[in-house]
């Protein structure tokens, strides 16, 4: 500075002190508004003494929720309905962020099929879906299942063990038994195995050329090891049956009208985006690929596995999380269609408790943990993909 | 016959049949391998039980203007429930002999996209028009000027609801988004994290949050007799909400700017303010405008969950039409009208936006 | 960065621009703006609803005009906000509202723990069961293991969940937000039973494809007061917003309608004549205009007319008086003497 000018640099022209003074100022200002809103709430609070603090969390809730993954009684507390919430907005989402994808890659192939009919229903269909809101959708698909949907008297059976009706739909399980553990045991064994089998198959490949059919055997592994596991544990076949007795079935397990709407809704509605981003990933790699792919000989099916999607998953994550993410987020609509997910039970917490400050908090703080978590695992996922790529 | 085209044959090389006309067309798309062919059946099987029962509810037995009583015992839809309570759906609130007010607001809105869409007139004038624009719905809507009645704010509902809440939210958001979006790019620290911590904050969450916080935390934030109107609260949420989103892309376009061009701007001594104002945003914003629109439609959906904080947007007038005890249980009507107007606009703004990228591609 | 500071005033002067100041109390604060601003159901047929023109009709909408009626001697000079169960009574704390005339079950938790104070009840309600005839079901007893729609609302969740704790049955509840949609999923069969204040079943039941197919159960498993709240610790308000509603029940009591209102004026009775300001000092006492009754009786009615208009056998809701009947006819209704 000393060789522009002997001068002193007034202050608002030095970059560093002035950009010093703006983050400064910002900070003040910030923090002043933090202060305004922060004092306002404490005095509103206080003047209207308003309950405050997480003191509820260990109160009896007092109320009963619809569906829920772990045993729950309105004799619990609010912390474990909370927790309730919590979980079956975790299962609506992982479900359907899987459900979602396998739809929307069939749909986003669809579109770009070579049958006029196909491609064409596909386009509608991502056009449709894109275009109503998802809130509406829901409400179509609820109303939907309870109107079309007989009563469990009359419910439809299609075969033996499934019953739908407007109660949702009730399939029997087979009934807990020493073998069903050997199975999943041997289920996992058969992981593990298919695991290192693949990497030993790869290692030949590249020493040899030798190309080992993992696929082939991997099903082979993965379907054999559990049976074989079941036919010597005994072969049990007793099923969990559901009946009707009294308003409803009893045993068996159930699927509830609301999961369902709630499920087919975000899906059919995530999808639609979930095919767009498929369609410009298969169409971000060049055609001169599939072509050269295919003049050194491999099988079309080679083609999509080791050319084309190593290379269009790089262009189809980012996009895909952030669709991942907006069906758990869209997942809180729950609420309007009576789906007990977190924003509903934190919903008849704040009725019930009146501490509204805390519940909105609370339903803010799970949905970026939910959001933070699933971007840090896809942002994992997208570096290791593109460690692959050279 | 028979000799007449086989004496042209010999002229005129015809391709074979089966390749061209309607069934060379068929073969190709439709029925080209056995997979095809397959997929193309069932997917005609699947039409066939699916379309003329929808048809024969929708077209063929269903009633369209009677009273309610007469819906009652058919089979097909009973359109009635639409044009008995059209105004109540589209206007809510707003007092029924100025209905002409918004709908003039609306009409002039429509009309305005219409007249921007082509990029030839993209010029400052255009700009100075939409405010005027602007500002004549505004006047439209809430009156108080000699020869139109004030309306109250919270009288407004219904499609110019859904419509004010979105475009006014994306008008307001976008300066906040690219604000946002710079301070993110900002080499000063406290800026930086201050942004990136309200990006990340306001993406991670639902709307709905920010809508029970604007509808029932919000106001213990300000003193003891301070209030605020709810359409304004929701609007601000939804700004918020958007702004974030709009920061991010935004900033992808800020990403795709060439460095040179920042070092150009530094060479001709230009400061920040200038560089960005002159050189930068013009050019990234430029890029954005697909991306943008895309932002528009979502906002444009995402205002329907103002339904579930009892604002009367075009959701929520239906469903209150429909809890009206004349006209429960012809929801599925109902819900497809309103589909129909939400898929109408997104379908004109997304057409727009994908026609747009295609010609900004060739520009560069 | 100077930009973002405009911008930041900007927005907080457009945010207190457009904000009302409620500072003074609520009477003045009123008169100071010309109107009063309440809160309303907007869903609940018979209570809270606009109707296809957009107009407010309901039993709650009809005493939140009383009170403007008392304080503007005119009806009209009312603004209605719809609330949900969640932000009623936010909306009353920050002073979004004057007013909270939106069913609500007067508790004695929400009596001292919310900042608000209840008046008096203008409707006496208690939950109930709505069933299909069909399941055979002649007491909630015989509950056991059946799904519930539950109407949102407060009381309403934990009602039901206590009553079947204490006979030690089970239940697998469906709640929703919106009551058309969950009163259109019982139709349906979504639900064995539907749970909620007995007003609003028998508005439910109005509405059903078959109104003979379906029964109220005999229980009445709660007690709902259904009173109009004001902010707590403005008892000028409080008293207004209290002796409007006493106001239309003593209108029953003395025989006094909308039709005979400007008869009665040249009554000799002096309980008529202090009633509606004939013998001057009920309005003085309120810091209201001393017609107020008699404003409230000629623009809305009394009691009783309200209750038929909105509710009453006439209407699809075809509710009976009941509980809501003049003591003297067996109710509960009874007011406080006008002297």
């Amino acid at each position: 500075m000393d060789n522009v000018s002997s001068e002193k640099t007034s202050f608002f022209r030095d970059p560093d002190k002035l950009a010093l003074f703006y983050q400064f100022v910002v900070m003040v200002g910030v923090g002043l508004l933090a202060f305004y809103l922060v004092s306002n709430t404490l005095a509103n609070l206080e003047r209207q003494s308003i309950a405050t603090g997480l003191g509820f969390i260990d109160k009896e809730a007092s109320f009963e929720i619809g569906e829920s993954l772990i045993p729950y009684s309105a004799a619990d507390s609010y912390g474990k309905a909370l927790l309730v919430g919590v979980l079956n907005t975790l299962i609506v989402s992982f479900i359907g962020i899987v459900l979602t994808v396998i739809l929307g890659t069939i749909l986003g192939v669809a579109r770009l099929s070579s049958n006029w009919l196909v491609s064409r229903l596909s386009a509608v269909y991502i056009e449709v879906f894109q275009d109503i809101p998802v809130l509406l959708q829901l409400f179509f698909w609820y109303a939907f299942f309870y109107e079309m949907l007989p009563s469990p008297r009359q419910a439809l059976n299609p075969f033996t063990g499934l019953f739908l009706c407007n109660r949702g739909m009730i399939f029997g399980v087979p009934k807990w038994h020493s073998a069903h553990g050997y199975m999943i045991v041997a289920f996992l064994v058969a992981c593990v195995i298919v695991f290192f089998l693949k990497r030993w198959a790869k290692k030949r490949q590249e020493a040899t050329g030798n190309i080992f059919p993992v696929f082939r055997v991997a099903l082979l592994l993965f379907l054999g090891l559990p049976l074989a596991a079941w036919l010597l544990g005994g072969a049990p076949t007793e099923m969990n049956a559901p009946r009707l007795s009294g308003f409803n079935f009893k045993g068996g397990v159930s699927v509830s009208p609301e999961f369902a709407a709630l499920l087919l809704g975000l899906v059919l509605y995530t999808a639609a985006f979930v095919a767009e981003v498929v369609r410009a990933g298969i169409q971000a790699v060049s055609k001169g690929q599939t072509e050269a792919a295919l003049s050194i000989g491999l099988k079309p099916g080679q083609v999509l596995n080791l050319v084309i999607l190593p290379q269009s998953l790089r262009v189809i994550i980012p996009p895909l999380t952030s669709q991942m993410l907006n069906l758990t987020k869209n997942s809180s609509l729950a609420v309007a269609i009576g789906y007990p997910d977190f924003v509903s039970v934190a919903g008849t917490t704040i009725n019930q408790t009146g501490q509204a400050i805390e519940g909105v908090a609370m339903i803010m703080i799970v949905y970026l943990f939910f959001s933070l978590s699933t971007s840090a695992f896809m942002n994992w996922y997208n570096k290791k993909i593109k460690l692959v790529e050279r | 016959m028979e000799d007449n085209s086989q004496q042209q044959d010999t002229s005129t090389v015809k391709p074979p049949v089966t390749s061209v006309g309607a069934i060379g067309w068929v073969r190709t798309n439709l029925f080209n391998g056995p997979f095809n062919s397959l997929l193309t059946l069932g997917v005609l099987y699947l039409l066939w039980i699916s379309v003329p029962p929808f048809v024969r509810w929708a077209f063929v037995d269903s009633v369209w203007m009677t009273d309610y009583m007469a819906c009652r015992n058919i089979d097909g839809a009973c359109w009635s429930v639409i044009p008995a309570n059209l105004r109540f759906i589209i206007f809510g609130f707003y007092p029924h002999d100025l209905q002409w007010r918004p709908l003039l607001a609306m009409i002039i809105l429509v009309v305005m996209l219409f007249y921007s869409q082509d990029r030839k007139r993209w010029k400052k004038s255009l700009l100075y028009l939409w405010g005027v624009a602007l500002v004549i719905m505004g006047l439209l809507m809430k009156g108080g000027v000699p020869g139109l009645t004030p309306v109250e704010s919270s009288q407004w509902g219904g499609l110019p609801l859904t419509l004010l809440l979105s475009v006014f939210g994306l008008a307001s958001a976008y300066p906040v988004g690219i604000i946002l979006a710079l301070g993110r790019q900002s080499k000063m620290p406290v800026i930086k994290s201050l942004c990136v911590v309200y990006i990340e904050l306001i993406r991670g969450v639902p709307l709905i949050s920010l809508l029970f916080m604007s509808s029932v935390v919000f106001p213990l934030f300000l003193p003891e007799g301070v209030t605020v109107n709810a359409i304004l609260r929701a609007q601000v949420a939804i700004i918020m909400f958007t702004a974030a989103y709009i920061a991010e892309v935004v900033r992808g376009g800020l990403q795709g700017m060439n460095k040179g061009q920042y070092e150009a701007a530094d060479a001709l001594g230009l400061n920040y303010f200038q560089t960005m104002r002159l050189i930068i945003l013009p050019q990234a914003l430029k890029i954005v405008i697909p991306p943008s629109v895309s932002i528009l439609i979502s906002a444009f959906k995402d205002t329907s969950l103002v339904v579930i904080i009892a604002l009367y947007d075009l959701l929520k007038t239906t469903q209150s039409t429909l809890s009206d005890p004349k006209w429960m249980g012809f929801s599925a009507e109902a819900y497809i009208f309103v589909a129909l107007i939400y898929f109408v606009c997104c379908f004109f703004m997304s057409n727009y936006s994908r026609r747009l990228e295609q010609e900004l591609n060739t520009d560069l | 960065m100077k930009l973002f500071k405009i911008c930041l005033t900007l927005i907080l002067t457009f945010i207190f621009i457009s904000s009302a100041t409620v500072m003074a109390g609520t009477l003045d604060d009123v008169k100071a703006k010309g109107y009063i601003q309440a809160g309303v159901n907007g869903d609940l047929f018979g209570f809270g609803k606009p109707d296809e023109k957009g107009e407010w009709k309901g039993l709650d909408v009809d005493t939140a005009r009383a009170v403007a009626a008392a304080v503007f001697g005119d009806a009209s000079k009312v603004k209605f906000t719809p609330l949900t169960a969640k932000t009623r009574f936010t909306a009353l704390q920050s002073g979004e509202i004057d007013v909270l005339t939106r069913n609500c079950t007067q508790t004695l938790s929400r009596d001292t723990a919310l900042g608000l104070d209840f008046c008096q009840v203008n409707y006496y309600d208690g939950q109930g069961f709505l069933i299909h005839k069909k399941l055979g079901v002649k007491s909630a007893k015989e509950l056991d293991g059946a799904s519930v729609c539950v109407l949102p609302g407060t009381t309403t969740e934990q009602n039901v969940a206590d009553f079947f704790r204490a006979n030690g049955m089970k239940m697998n509840p469906v709640v929703i937000e919106n009551t058309a949609e969950l009163a259109k999923a019982f139709f349906a069969g979504r639900c064995d039973c539907l749970t909620s204040d007995a007003s609003q079943l028998a508005g439910t039941r109005a509405v059903a494809p078959n109104p003979g197919d379906y029964i109220i159960l005999p229980e009445v498993i709660s007690k709902e007061p259904l009173a109009p709240a004001v902010r707590h610790g403005d008892n000028q308000w409080k008293d207004i917003v209290n002796y409007s509603v006493l106001a239309m029940i003593n209108a029953e009591e003395l025989g006094i309608t909308s039709k005979n209102v400007d008869e009665k004026l040249k009554s000799t009775d002096p309980k008529v004549k202090r009633f509606l300001g004939v013998s001057p000092g009920n309005g003085k006492a309120l810091g209201l205009d001393e017609k107020f009754a008699y404003n409230i009786v000629k623009q809305l009615g009394n009691y009783g007319e309200v209750f038929e208009r909105n509710v009453g056998t006439d209407t699809p809701l075809m509710i009976e008086r009941g509980l809501n009947a003049l003591w003297t006819n067996g109710g509960l209704l009874y007011s406080a003497p006008f002297k």
